[in-house]
């Protein structure tokens, strides 16, 4: 990029939400800022539609209820058992509700358009006040770590702390080489390689993590330097399909996300027996 | 070759060889799910939502090789 004149305001998209103020030491960020608001907005939303529950539903309830029967629905195809389903979509809906929110208001009109000029290092640059919050990867890193922890917690509650660390610290096969190798004396070979084997897991769970952030934060963050791009090309009428590219993408990630962290669950809550 | 041209030459590099394979990946996900519901039409309900899914899981790939060209500096 050539040289800019001092003079001159730049509009950047960077990958760091830029901070707003600070209380003490903590920073408050843009993209802090609209996960609080998507955080109000699903608040007050919700407490307001749970304010009157009728037995025989109607008008927004009716479409909640719908809402919950097709999230059991899909639940079971997945987990295959009710229960479990029940114990895993409150935590599962929340994720996709959130994140679906978080999307949503990065496309909204003042989100990314309204802030203020800061100067830094002999150049203005243009800060803006809100930024869609999955579009920062702390935002979406908290979330992951969020969901695979609770992954490890609803192993632990489904099956017991000793069969869940088994799983990936394999104690147990070599406290039953004594027993088993009598019948069979491979054993002595195959249970330091099981050991080895449940190391290894324990660095795909990290990359779970990894995996499930970047691809919510890249989806989201490309989209929004696309339209930016778009923007600056052409601004009448030609980015309306890539906003509506953007409608579809932030849906897709928003399922893809909630629907890992249910497998992630099923899959920590079932024995896996030779 | 100056640190400029370098930096520009990486980034387009990045992108342009890493989403290869996954396009190649999501174009065949979706030509199997067209292949079954054309075989069988009652089943496309059952069949998007993990096509959808899948196609997900492939495009991470390239939103990695994104990542990756984003940052390079």
């Amino acid at each position: 990029m050539t040289g800019e004149s001092s003079n001159e305001i730049k509009h950047e998209t960077t990958i760091f939400a830029e901070p707003i103020f600070h209380i003490g030491n903590f920073t408050i960020t843009n993209a802090l800022l609209n996960s609080w608001l998507s955080v109000i907005i699903l608040v007050v939303f919700l407490m307001a539609v749970s304010k009157k529950i009728n037995k025989v539903p109607r008008g927004i309830q009716n479409f909640f209820e719908m809402i919950l029967e097709i999230g059991l629905k899909f639940a079971d195809s997945i987990t295959g058992n009710r229960k479990k389903s029940e114990k895993f979509l409150p935590i599962c809906l929340t994720f996709f509700l959130f994140i679906l929110v978080n999307n949503y208001l990065g496309l909204f009109p003042f989100v990314g358009s309204i802030g203020f000029i800061k100067s830094a290092y002999g150049e203005r640059v243009f800060v803006p006040m809100f930024r869609g919050a999955t579009a920062d990867i702390n935002t979406t890193l908290a979330l992951a770590v969020m969901a695979i922890i609770s992954s490890h917690v609803i192993g632990v509650k489904s099956i017991g702390g000793w069969k869940h660390i088994n799983k990936f610290l394999n104690i147990k096969s070599i406290l039953q080489i004594s027993k088993r190798i009598k019948k069979d004396w491979t054993v002595i070979l195959s249970a330091p390689i099981n050991v080895f084997v449940g190391i290894l897991e324990i660095i795909g769970e990290f990359s779970r993590i990894a995996s499930l952030s970047f691809r919510l934060f890249g989806n989201i963050f490309a989209g929004e330097v696309l339209i930016v791009s778009i923007t600056m090309l052409a601004a009448w009428a030609v980015p309306v399909p890539f906003m509506f590219l953007e409608i579809f993408v932030g849906l897709v990630q928003a399922l893809v996300f909630s629907t890992l962290t249910m497998v992630f669950m099923a899959m920590n809550s079932q024995v896996h027996d030779h | 070759m100056e640190g400029q041209s370098m930096v520009a030459l990486a980034k387009a590099l990045t992108i342009a060889i890493g989403v290869i394979i996954p396009a190649f990946a999501i174009g065949k996900i979706g030509a199997k799910a067209m292949e079954s519901i054309g075989r069988n039409p009652e089943s496309a309900e059952k069949i998007q939502v993990p096509m959808i899914i899948s196609a997900a899981m492939a495009e991470a790939i390239a939103i990695y090789v994104l990542i990756i060209a984003l940052t390079i500096k």
